[in-house]
């Protein structure tokens, strides 16, 4: 990881500071053959595009985000490290290249997460793909058009002004004369670097972005005929499985792999901590893996029953990064009017991607190439060389379209995995972690315990406001509502689980408590619960979202029935707003919560794809359903208890509300991501529907797993 | 052993219980069923077998021996599109598309069954299917739609 890329990473994402799992031990006489060398060279991906990336050397590497191409047929590829991982960027990205170059999307080919093609990408991750990599393709794309026109003008020797672009064509409007991008291409090896004041498209006249384009790629998916890495093949290729320890914090005391050496076509790999088999189907894998015996010893962990009270003892220092202190907290809290003072309890959850961990490796001689779902190509390709020790050029990793991520795949275990059982077995090796372990070894979003104390006057002006989150992490921690004192701190803890990042990081968490709190402040001011946070919210975008979603939910001009409840909660995260209003209802027999109606309001500046937002909104409430109403992860001494769809319950359809979104499109603000953000409203609305329904105020995520007694 | 999959006979060996998911996707590379959870819980793995939706997870594939199984590969008849397909694209459904092929198949044979489903009707017969992505609402509308071909 680069350096300034420090300070861009959240506290929570403890996968991100953490190093590979494994650390293999060195084969001296490769390493002296490729490192004695004497060969240290800062080598970026980049680097693969040879001479041609020198003009552009003056740029700092990390920088270079992106390349597009146009090939002497004018096919135009854009190579960029970003992940495709269901949010639809592939088709988003496209669409704004598309603009700019103005031809049809399918013009387009997208070259993605492929550390041998594409430039350095720290990650796709905390929604900066479209903030971030969105304008510089942009500007990539813009650059590489007007250098087609320029080209035109110099062959015709004409008058800029007179040409015209249109559908990959460049015309003369006085001449007729046109020639096509491909025409001006042939022949040519021209490379610029990016220019950084060149016109792009002014939103008003976008035509290709800003339209809902549907999925590229769309027919190899509804097809089956995408291949996940889950779904590839080589020749000869071999099938992984990873001897795995009982429970967390066991450590493996020995271990006798005699007899699974012993079986036809079998490799065994037992390398510090690491321990795996490698064989010809995954039947005779699980055999060899059945056949191994391992001791191991196991520590005290922590079971669930008492996680919050281990988190709150073993809670270090505040972190200052995540640390706000301004005015008097204590003295505010003391003289205000109205007061709470509430601790909140947060399980730890899954991700649970529906695609579990992948990786497929192949070793040609020293280079390795690996195939994995994972968000960060780049990061894997880091950790790779890492535990392998081998030059980071010799280390190819590739991502293809991958089953999702939602924050959980920043790693890439299973293709290091793969990558050291190939390396014994000189055959490419497929590693698929089985649900049950994806369910335990992937990392969590982390549990956490958090305090509010806060204070009102009885006109409803919130006075005071100390919040003290313990292990969830700072994002979201912040409060937008104006306050004359508050001590806002993250307190971070060393978890027993693996923990890292979620949709949305600690914001779940944060804005959760917060919207709670704020609500119970409402309530006790016998004020209406939107009514009160317009009165103390001075940014205009939130205010916006609040009051669209109450619009469209009907917020002013609806009660709730018998027995159902409204509510209310925002949230901004990231350069973008949500708001959602819920409506539930409490079964009168089984006590489930159910609900009915979900309606989100969301900004995040310019819309680039209408239906693949509707679509990241609609999917974020749905999946914050789950983490609302039922999601945890239950443990026992280090052993997770509940490893499988059958015994964590996520959202499914019966589970699904009427789920109505309203898109605020800001056609005068840059676009931001969105894949995060929607998810923070549903859990608060739906807690404080729930509170309005019954009177009973609920403390912890997940609120009702088991139902709510009235 | 011989199994009849999208109207093609293949011979296959299966291990003593293996499931016909698994041999889809490792001896004959029908990898548009996927693995999702491996005990039935997901709907992923989802084929038709005589028509009806099965968790290919579950099926130990010596029982669909001398069936007639179908499989998402097996959807599209002349180079065109099943009706169901063609509706998934025009909703333009999915995120990341995993739990596409089992949607399909699940989909298909309810459409079978009930060509003109309520949406309760779809929501408790897709219920075994799992979307972490949350297209829940979009996957309704496709299969609304397909039901009006
Ligand atoms: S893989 Fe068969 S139901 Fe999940
Ligand atoms: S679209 Fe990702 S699981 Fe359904």
């Amino acid at each position: 990881m680069k350096k300034h890329e420090q300070d861009l990473i959240a506290p929570e994402q403890y996968e991100l500071h953490a190093a590979p799992a494994y650390d293999f031990s060195m084969n001296r006489r490769k390493f002296f053959s490729v490192l004695g060398s004497g060969v240290a060279v800062a080598f970026t991906a980049s680097n693969s595009l040879g001479a041609a990336l020198t003009d552009t050397s003056t740029a700092p590497e990390d920088q270079v985000n992106a390349w597009i191409h146009i090939g002497e047929k004018g096919n135009i590829t854009v190579y960029t490290g970003k992940a495709e991982v269901g949010q639809n960027i592939r088709t988003s990205l496209a669409q704004i290249v598309a603009e700019e170059l103005m031809v049809p999307v399918d013009r387009i080919s997208m070259v993605m997460g492929d550390t041998a093609l594409t430039p350095y990408d720290r990650g796709t991750l905390g929604s900066r793909s479209i903030p971030y990599m969105g304008p510089q393709l942009r500007k990539a794309a813009a650059t590489a058009r007007e250098l087609l026109v320029n080209m035109a003008t110099e062959q015709w020797k004409a008058d800029r002004a007179s040409l015209a672009v249109a559908d990959g064509v460049v015309k003369n409007i006085k001449t007729g004369e046109s020639i096509a991008y491909g025409g001006l291409t042939k022949g040519k090896e021209l490379l610029k670097p990016v220019d950084d004041n060149v016109q792009v498209t002014p939103v008003d006249r976008w035509q290709v972005a800003g339209t809902s384009v549907p999925k590229v790629n769309g027919v190899s998916f509804v097809t089956g005929k995408h291949q996940y890495v889950s779904d590839m093949k080589l020749p000869g290729m071999l099938y992984g499985k990873i001897l795995r320890a009982p429970a967390y914090g066991a450590s493996l005391v020995s271990v006798d792999v005699s007899a699974a050496k012993k079986m036809k076509d079998v490799t065994v790999v037992h390398d510090g901590d690491f321990v795996g088999v490698a064989a010809p189907s995954p039947h005779a894998a699980g055999e060899a893996l059945k056949a191994i015996k391992a001791e191991w010893k196991t520590t005290p962990q922590p079971s669930r029953g008492e996680i919050f009270d281990y988190l709150k003892q073993k809670s270090g220092q505040a972190n200052g990064r995540d640390s706000n202190v301004k005015g008097d907290v204590d003295n505010a809290y003391a003289s205000a009017d109205i007061k709470i003072a509430q601790t909140f309890y947060i399980d730890y959850i899954a991700h649970a991607p529906l695609e579990p961990r992948a990786g497929l490796a192949e070793w040609k001689d020293d280079k390795l190439t690996v195939w994995t779902g994972t968000q960060r190509p780049f990061g894997v390709q880091e950790d790779l060389q890492q535990v392998f020790h081998i030059p980071k050029e010799n280390i190819r990793v590739i991502q293809p379209d991958t089953g999702s991520g939602y924050g959980g795949k920043h790693t890439g275990e299973a293709g290091i995995e793969a990558a050291r059982l190939a390396r014994d077995a000189q055959k490419p090796v497929k590693v698929v972690w089985t649900r049950e372990e994806e369910f335990t070894w992937a990392y969590f979003r982390p549990a956490g315990v958090i305090e509010v104390k806060a204070g009102a006057t009885k006109d409803g002006i919130v006075t005071s406001w100390e919040f003290h989150n313990y292990n969830s992490g700072g994002s979201g921690i912040e409060t937008p509502y104006n306050v004359a004192s508050k001590k806002i701190q993250f307190h971070p803890v060393d978890s027993p689980l693996r923990q890292g990042s979620y949709r949305g990081l600690a914001a779940t968490a944060n804005v959760f408590a917060r919207e709670s709190v704020m609500n119970d402040l409402a309530i006790e001011l016998k004020m209406d619960p939107l009514t009160f946070r317009l009165k103390n919210l001075t940014e205009q975008r939130m205010k916006d979202v609040l009051e669209a979603a109450a619009k469209a939910f009907g917020w002013n001009n609806m009660k709730p029935a018998q027995g159902h409840g409204f509510g209310i909660a925002c949230g901004t995260e990231k350069g973008s707003f949500v708001a959602t209003c819920a409506e539930v209802a409490i079964d009168n027999e089984s006590k489930e919560v159910k609900v009915i109606r979900a309606v989100t309001a969301f900004e995040c500046g310019a819309i680039i794809n209408p239906t693949h937002l509707e679509n990241q909104i609609q999917g974020s409430v749905i999946q914050g359903l789950g983490g609302a109403l039922f999601e945890r992860i239950d443990f026992k001494e280090g052993k997770i208890l509940n490893p499988a769809f059958s015994r964590y319950r996520v959202p499914r359809f019966s589970d699904v509300p009427i789920v109505e979104t309203v898109m605020l499109n800001r056609k005068d603000l840059p676009s931001v991501g969105a894949g995060e953000t929607p998810i923070l409203g549903i859990a608060p609305a739906v807690r404080n529907a729930i509170a309005n329904a019954t009177g009973k105020k609920l403390y912890t995520l997940p609120l009702a797993p088991n139902g709510v007694e009235v | 052993m011989e199994l009849l999959i999208n109207n093609k006979k293949y011979t296959v060996e299966p291990h003593q219980d293996e499931s016909l998911l698994s041999v889809l996707r490792h001896q004959l590379d029908l990898t548009g069923s996927k693995y999702g959870c491996g005990e039935g819980a997901c709907g992923a793995c989802t084929v038709l077998i005589n028509g009806t939706a099965v968790r290919s997870c579950m099926t130990k594939a010596e029982s669909a021996a001398g069936k007639n199984i179908t499989t998402i590969e097996g959807l599209e008849k002349n180079g065109k599109l099943h009706p169901v397909q063609q509706a998934f694209l025009k909703v333009d459904v999915f995120q990341c598309s995993y739990c596409a092929s089992g949607m399909i198949m699940s989909a298909v044979s309810l459409l079978e069954k009930n060509p003109k489903p309520s949406t309760q009707d779809i929501m408790r017969s897709m219920q075994g299917n799992i979307c972490r992505c949350g297209t829940h609402p979009r996957i309704v509308k496709a299969i609304q739609e397909a039901s009006k071909v």
